[in-house]
């Protein structure tokens, strides 16, 4: 175990599976001499040289593209998208050909391509550089999409990605960077997508999240224990395919659900969880669901708009109280 | 110096549109590149004082852009811009106080009452139309607008503006080709500033012309030195004549440099030697601008001074008032999404 950056996972895990594996290669805006937007590519090119590490033209949409069709012939390209906003600009790609292509050719094709994005909002960059739509993503059939909250899972989840079959889309959260936690170095070191994972115990109530928000519960439920309130804190870490073992044994013990989500409520996460919860567990439910998620508004540039608008640790109390009826 | 020669050559060539602007249109765009720097030094400065969250910058593009907002009508010609164009937006009439506001995210600032990034200019009563940070989205909105001018028989025209290493999207190639067949009046202005972020041009197309692009869609494409005010406002006068009489759309490169790093995120030394930023700086266009009117005998020191501390009273007015205006109420941030119910 070594202390390191969320960022310095990413790192790691991306510069481990380079070596392992010849066909591994970066591509994207600014991922070479810059170091990629968010420094997780610095020192690359240098390492690996620009047949690994490659400079793109800004065109979202070919990035995708010529990842799937290198994929397609047997590569594994690692496509970067300087943000998930502009992961739009791909969508035909993405939704139509990534999603798809394995199924439709009744699986002679694979596609195993991972498209690493930046998502979500709180640092003041606007409506159209901060949103956190995975959820998006996540409703296409044949792509998998993961979100890890904590260094450890970002190394896990991305070496599982490279390594996996079908194209993932991988979201790291801009916020979580220069979070720090304990990371394995091994060089075989795998967190498997598609399994949830229970990042604290507790009795009285369930919180569910993930990536950014998975923060923002944890403090949440720290603040809450002060009060005698002990919640249980489940990570999705990944939200296609979606893991509900965990959440149901945890609603089962706790009788109380609280979703939290940065993206917006309606048609979200929290709907999709709290549905399943519903199907699954419904006798188990004391209280209706909850869900806290960022106001149905673009999100705006102002600090105290933004903040207003996203989902804070206060909003996540008082949704526990809620369900726990108490005032 | 005009030389003997020159003037020579000037009476015997039919005299080109920049060459019958009065010397107080020069001083006004001379003016105008000034307070676009002053103003954008200001901003950087107050984003070092941790006093803003971001600014991008226009510096190194103002005389590309105040020789094409003096080609238009302002008011009547709808633009497009992009985050650069701060020296546009101000020579078209936006004003230094309204741009700091935006800067700030004030309740007041007129593009957007603090929602939108600054540099994401718009301007309703100016027709200058807001765009959004996803690079060149602005291209194919411009055609439509152009559409709808045509659409309605109206002669106003329409200039759009961008930068070439967004030229390798979908939409800028998508937008030209439609505008072309069409025949649309719309101009396309790319301000080459050689850099996207961290990437040189030659990394983002195999030509050595944007302009060169033009040949493929079938309108006409011009370069021209983005750094030289009066050779920006001749082309730009062209094309708007010819948008604005039928002749269709035309592609004008601008060629010229960013001196200063992408935005306030960014460090440029990781990607550029000192000596290159060096060589461009003694190329500005401010100081060209300078040159040409000094030459004119139209600014002596003491009127260089002058224009000087006129645009630093109306920059430090606009930093003053945008300081002090308030903030949007936090409920602002709910509404509006939808249009009013009618
Ligand atoms: C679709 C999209 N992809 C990526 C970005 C990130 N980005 C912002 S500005 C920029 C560089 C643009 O370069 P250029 O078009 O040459 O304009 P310049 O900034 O040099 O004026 C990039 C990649 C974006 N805003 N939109
Ligand atoms: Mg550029």
């Amino acid at each position: 175990m070594a202390t390191m950056t969320f960022r310095e996972a990413i790192s790691q895990a991306l510069r481990e599976e380079m070596y392992r594996d010849e066909r591994v290669f970066i591509m994207g805006e600014e991922v070479g001499k810059w170091g990629g937007t968010y420094a997780v590519t610095r020192g690359f090119l240098d390492e690996f040289g620009e047949k690994r590490v490659r400079d793109t033209p800004i065109a979202e949409s070919v990035i995708v593209g010529a990842a799937a069709g290198a994929a397609i012939v047997g590569l594994r390209p690692v496509a970067e998208l300087m943000t998930i906003n502009f992961a739009f600009l791909a969508m035909d790609q993405i939704v139509n050909h990534v999603a798809k292509l394995h199924y439709m050719f009744n699986g002679q094709i694979t596609v195993p391509i991972v498209i690493r994005v930046v998502g979500g909002g709180g640092r003041q960059l606007g409506a159209t550089h901060s949103q956190s739509p995975e959820v998006v993503f996540a409703h296409f059939p044949g792509l998998k999409v993961v979100a890890p909250g904590t260094p450890a899972d970002a190394k896990g989840l991305l070496k599982a990605a490279i390594r996996d079959d079908d194209p993932v889309f991988f979201v790291e959260h801009a916020t979580l960077y220069s979070v720090r936690g304990e990371v394995p170095e091994d060089d075989d070191y795998l967190v498997p997508i598609g399994v949830s994972d229970v990042k604290r115990q507790g009795k009285d109530v369930t919180i569910v999240s993930y990536s950014k928000m998975l923060q923002v519960a944890l403090e949440a439920a720290n603040r809450l224990a002060e009060e005698g309130i002990e919640a249980e804190v489940i990570d999705l870490r990944t939200l296609r395919p979606l893991d509900t073992r965990a959440i149901v044994e945890s609603v089962q013990k706790t009788n109380r659900l609280v979703v939290v989500e940065e993206g917006w409520r309606a048609y979200g996460v929290g709907a999709e969880v709290a549905s399943r919860v519903t199907e699954l567990a419904f006798d188990h439910l004391d209280a209706p669901v909850r869900r806290v998620a960022q106001a149905e508004v673009p999100l705006p540039y102002n600090r105290r708009l933004e903040q207003m608008a996203l989902p804070q640790v206060a909003d996540v109390i008082r949704a526990v109280k809620d369900v726990m009826y108490i005032k | 110096m005009v030389t003997e020669a020159t003037l020579a050559r000037e009476a015997m060539t039919p005299a080109t549109p920049a060459q019958q602007l009065s010397e107080e249109r020069l001083l006004q765009m001379y003016y105008k590149m000034l307070l676009a720097r002053k103003l954008d030094e200001r901003m950087w400065a107050l984003h070092r004082q941790g006093r803003c969250a971001f600014h991008i910058s226009g510096m190194g593009h103002e005389a590309a852009q105040v020789g094409a907002a003096f080609a238009l009508r302002p008011g009547h010609d709808w633009v497009h811009p992009y985050y650069r164009d701060i020296a546009l937006v101000l020579a078209l009439g936006m004003t230094p106080r309204q741009l700091m506001l935006a800067l700030f995210a004030k309740a007041e600032d007129p593009s957007s009452g603090g929602r939108q990034m600054p540099s994401h200019f718009g301007y309703p009563p100016l027709k200058i139309v807001s765009g959004s940070s996803p690079v060149i989205t602005q291209v194919p909105q411009a055609v439509g607008i152009a559409l709808a001018s045509k659409y309605r028989g109206e002669d106003a025209v329409t200039l759009t503006c961008f930068g070439e290493g967004s030229t390798s999207q979908g939409d800028f190639h998508e937008g030209l080709n439609w505008a072309s067949i069409h025949k649309l009046p719309v101009i396309f202005l790319c301000e080459n500033n050689q850099y996207a972020i961290s990437e040189p041009v030659h990394k983002q197309m195999a030509v050595p012309n944007l302009a060169d692009r033009a040949v493929a869609y079938g309108l006409p494409g011009v370069v021209v030195d983005g750094n030289d005010v009066l050779a920006v406002y001749d082309v730009m006068v062209e094309a708007v004549a010819r948008a604005r009489h039928g002749g269709g759309p035309t592609l004008v490169e601008a060629k010229t440099y960013r001196p200063v790093p992408h935005s306030s995120d960014d460090d440029d030394r990781s990607y550029r030697s000192r000596e290159e930023v060096a060589y461009w700086k003694a190329r500005d266009p401010i100081l060209r601008c300078e040159q040409m009117l000094a030459e004119r005998g139209l600014l002596a020191e003491a009127k260089r001074a002058d224009v000087l501390k006129r645009v630093m009273a109306e920059v430090d007015d606009a930093t003053e008032y945008a300081q002090a205006a308030p903030d949007p109420a936090p409920e602002d941030a709910l509404y509006p999404v939808f249009a009013p119910r009618r």
